[in-house]
């Protein structure tokens, strides 16, 4: 018997026994299919996480380009690269010691690319200042989020710290904030109206929140993951009005930035809006924002690379989040590298720019036509709706379930949605997640749907749904 | 109502609105931040780390004055401090580079400039990643294929040992993985205690087991110990443990109830005649069913030293071995909570356990690169310790192995009254003075902990060897000119 299993209470108190299932299904039955011991469908397409690459999106040229000769600069002597790419290949090589992307770097990032990164932040918000010394490269913008907290998180105090966090909310946050010891104080998103955030939610919990614990900062995911919101200009000045009141610290998730498609709908930085709300707010409001490589054009998930801005923050308490973000040596520089080119994409008369704006822009109108399709179908469904997309990657649609399938669920001991995802992936080799993972009010039902794919992958996923999804709903009817 | 609730109880007030005026748009000018020193976690400020601490900022203000073309007693800082191969002028391996090289921009598998055996390489990753791209998600323990190969390369170096792609755990970097049972700046924020056992600097840095045994009755006193740090080769000090030692470690391991943690990402940079790598995982399974069953040991290694030295790339692994099944369960639950570890440092990690064989074309340039690497360290780490002997003052161990020296510097009475003053550690003291007055940056020894009233720096022997000479001359110098002005 090992000392071993009398690890940290923190630890094991954790996780969730549904989370796996899943997964560990669809693995088994690739297996399955590999084995040739199935029929009724060839492949597990898998519409779970948010991968542009494992969904069979090119990663951008112009980005691969730059990378492959900085892997291996004798590159840089071929015809067949681009000059801008030769040219990007060799400032970034220049910034490392040595001229190797092996050598350590300063543990917040390379200072070029921090400046980079800063200059793209002011461009973005129409000039508001940002500087390099804010601004901490992490290895995801995961990472930068898990060192924030555990500044914030007092999880030796007889009282609890807490945190408000969006319901719905991506599953790993809410475990890892368990793991640090913080209470998790939810507010639910308003989902009749588009998933819009209401200030009175928010006060509401906040209200709740403080009768057991002490809450200290406000995480906002805009645009929204899983449900595709984005928020309004006059929605983030509400939340920053409510926090400079409330005395919450805002952790801005900001990571689909870059992935807006709605007709109407523009990207407002929490920052920008911060900085136009009048000097006493603007100047204490403390604001974390994060952004990565992992989605938007880029959809780099697998290089690690990402950052946090940090705006207001107490001098001395910068110091110390500035060790706490230097304890383990550097980010991947590769990871580095590609949040340079995301920062500073190829440029119109750059020699890679009509490759690399063709690529990007494609990727918008696959997605595009991907939510359009969507709707058409989930039009003619009964028991399924959807609230428009706006951004991100993902949509989050509502299951109606007729009351026979909840009794159903019941007798199982399972959440209806997640019973519902195995038997879709069951019969039908589809693999979406239930919306229990990700919280939803009492007594609703989603799953949440990977948008980001080729259109005839999203073709073959909603005739697969919709197959199911009509059997099912004639079946509990 | 103690005083820190009764603060609390205030500020809920505060911000409840009783004084409401203080709430308003036009309320005062500086209001107090949720985050101050009093709220934010108290053991962050526990959290320190003496390699890029002080001494490297004050490094690097002086590369920026002497880039503003501020004159010096020198033209260069030269970064002797923390064991970054590349930094120093150690070029990549020709092989691994070419083959990450293809996996980021496939279109170049069409190139003839690279050989077959890149190519292939390359392909097969290509295929274990989503989508055939690196910059897709892999799982959180690392890609499935990529662990099979590294745990056929262990072993292949184990001698046949069976080795189960289950026990291996990829991260980013070793460091990150230590931190899953845990570190020294890592222990700071985990709240554990860390228990100092002493090496024994008169033999050579070596580990004794009856130092050991004190280090842990003390310990019991005021906590649990649980878990015992080896690190082989050894940082700072570069002793390879014997198979004896190795074999005594583990026994006290087993009768002391202790998981071993065994750091060995030097296992390749051995230079003394007579010194071998031993993995613990050998020896443990050579000892034994009472002991080969039992301890339970994690072993890392990564890709950051050696002879590739790509620190950037942030590869690494973790072999757990004889976990409770249950306790392995949590670990992989652990990881899986996080995203995945670097893609590129995962495929680097391949092609280092599987590297060209004889019948392959890049076999011989790729032989080459490693042992002309492996050969300067060796002739570095030797004319290192021989140079530094021969400076009255500095005794130097031998540097079996690793990356570094840690010689003992003899300090007058009077240096260390003045560090004193000044409020540094007179090895602090003493390095700040070298740096301000060579461009030598080092690390003091109070960074690595020391017997009391001794002194050490920790030195990387990775600079070129003519560098190298340059560097041990004006630490000679500075040493002489500093007994001197304080004896």
């Amino acid at each position: 018997m090992s000392f071993m299993k009398d690890i940290t209470p923190l630890v094991r108190n954790n996780f969730l026994s549904g989370i796996d299932v899943l997964s560990r299904r669809a693995a088994q039955i690739t297996v399955e299919i590999q084995q040739g011991e199935r029929t009724n469908y060839n492949k597990v397409l898998d519409l779970s996480s948010g991968d542009l690459h494992r969904g069979g999106i090119k990663p951008i040229t112009f980005v691969r380009q730059v990378l492959a000769a900085c892997f291996y600069p004798a590159l840089l002597e071929d015809d067949s690269l681009p000059l801008d790419v030769k040219q990007r290949a060799e400032i970034l090589l220049s910034e490392c010691d040595g001229g190797s992307i092996g050598s350590y770097t300063d543990s917040s990032g390379i200072a070029k690319i921090k400046l980079c990164v800063s200059q793209y932040i002011t461009r973005r918000d129409g000039g508001v200042p940002s500087s390099p010394d804010n601004i901490f490269i992490k290895s995801g913008s995961q990472t930068a989020l898990m060192i924030m907290l555990k500044l914030l998180i007092r999880s030796k105090d007889s009282c609890q710290t807490g945190v408000l966090i969006p319901v719905p909310t991506y599953a790993s946050f809410t475990l890892a904030l368990e793991e640090q010891g913080a209470a998790i104080i939810p507010y639910h998103l308003c989902e009749e109206q588009g998933w819009t955030l209401h200030v009175e939610e928010l006060r509401k919990a906040l209200h709740t929140g403080r009768k057991t614990c002490n809450p200290v900062a406000l995480y906002i995911c805009n645009p929204g993951n899983p449900t595709g919101h984005m928020q309004s200009r006059k929605s983030i000045e509400e939340v920053i009005r409510f926090a400079a009141e409330e005395k919450l610290f805002i952790l801005a998730d900001e990571v689909y930035q870059s992935c807006v498609y709605g007709d109407d709908t523009e990207f407002y930085s929490y920052k920008k809006v911060l900085s136009e709300m009048g000097s006493t707010i603007s100047s204490t409001v403390e604001l974390a924002s994060f952004n990565s490589v992992s989605k938007g054009f880029m959809g780099e998930c697998g290089l690690r690379g990402g950052y946090v801005e940090l705006v207001n923050l107490d001098p001395a308490v910068k110091e110390y989040a500035r060790r706490l973000f230097s304890t383990r040596s550097c980010p991947p520089v590769i990871g580095q590298i590609a949040l340079d080119l995301m920062a500073d994409p190829p440029k119109p008369g750059d020699p890679s720019f009509p490759t690399f704006s063709e690529e990007a822009q494609s990727i918008k109108n696959m997605i595009c036509k991907n939510t359009g399709r969507i709707q058409e179908v989930f039009s003619e469904l009964p028991g399924i709706s959807c609230q428009p997309l706006k951004a991100g990657f993902f949509v989050f649609p509502c299951l109606h379930f007729p009351p026979k399938a909840i009794k159903w669920a019941k007798k199982r001991q399972m959440e209806p949605d997640m019973l519902y995802c195995l038997h879709l992936l069951e019969e039908t080799g589809l693999h979406v997640r239930p919306g229990c993972e990700y919280g939803q009010r009492k007594d609703s039902h989603h799953i949440r749907l990977f948008v980001a794919t080729q259109q005839n992958i999203m073709e073959d996923a909603l005739q697969r749904l919709k197959t199911f999804h009509m059997r099912f709903m004639k079946e509990f009817s | 109502m103690t005083k820190s609730n009764q603060k609390r109880f205030t500020q809920a007030i505060i911000r409840k609105g009783i004084y409401g005026d203080t709430m308003t748009e036009n309320g005062c000018q500086y209001r107090e931040r949720v985050l101050t020193m009093d709220t934010m976690n108290p053991n962050v400020k526990r959290v320190e780390y003496a390699v890029r601490g002080p001494i490297v900022q004050r490094a690097v203000q002086i590369e920026r004055e002497l880039k503003m073309g501020i004159k010096k007693p020198f033209t260069e800082v030269i970064k002797a401090n923390i064991g970054d191969c590349h930094a120093m002028g150690q070029k990549p391996i020709t092989f691994f580079r070419q083959v990450l090289a293809l996996c980021a921009y496939p279109d170049l598998l069409e190139d003839s400039k690279f050989p077959e055996d890149a190519k292939s390489r390359a392909h097969r990753i290509l295929q274990a990643c989503g989508g055939g791209s690196l910059g897709a998600y892999s799982t959180s323990q690392g890609i499935e294929m990529i662990r099979q190969d590294i745990a056929r390369y262990i072993e292949r170096r184990d001698g046949g040992i069976t080795c189960d792609p289950d026990n291996i755990y990829l991260f980013t970097g070793a460091s990150d993985a230590i931190v899953y049972p845990l570190y020294s700046a890592a222990l700071a924020e985990l709240a554990a205690v860390q228990i100092s056992y002493y090496l024994d600097e008169d033999n050579c840095w070596s580990l004794d087991i009856s130092e050991l045994r004190r280090a842990l009755q003390e310990a019991k006193k005021h906590c649990s110990p649980r878990a015992l740090c080896i690190i082989n080769p050894g940082n700072p000090t570069g002793q390879v443990q014997s198979r004896q030692c190795i074999e005594d470690v583990i026994r006290f391991a087993a009768a002391e109830k202790l998981f071993l943690m065994a750091d060995e990402v030097y296992q390749d940079n051995i230079y003394a005649d007579g010194c071998k790598f031993h993995s613990f995982k050998k020896v443990l399974f050579e000892m034994g069913l009472e002991y080969s069953e039992k301890v339970e040991l994690a072993s890392f290694h990564s890709t950051s030293k050696c002879y590739m030295g790509e620190c950037g790339f942030r590869g690494g692994y973790m072999e757990v071995v004889n976990l409770d099944p249950e306790v392995k369960v949590q670990l992989t639950k652990l990881v899986s909570v996080r995203l995945c570890p670097p893609v590129p440092g995962q495929a680097l990690l391949d092609v280092v356990v599987n590297p060209p064989q004889p019948d392959e074309p890049s076999y011989d340039t790729f032989i080459k690169e490693r042992t002309d690497t492996l050969a300067a360290l060796g002739e570095k780490a030797n004319m290192t310790q021989e140079i530094l002997n021969q400076v009255p003052g500095i005794k130097c161990n031998p540097v079996q192995g690793a990356m570094y020296t840690f010689p003992r510097i003899h300090l007058p009475p009077k240096a260390i009254l003045e560090a004193k003053e000044k409020g540094q550690t007179p090895d602090m003291f003493y390095c700040m003075k070298l740096l301000e007055e060579t461009g030598i940056c080092l690390v003091p020894g109070s960074g690595f902990g020391q017997r009391d009233g001794t002194y050490h720096f920790r030195m990387t022997i990775l600079p070129p060897k003519e560098k190298l000479k340059i560097v041990l001359a004006k630490i000679k110098e500075f040493q002489q000119h500093f007994m001197e002005q304080y004896s």
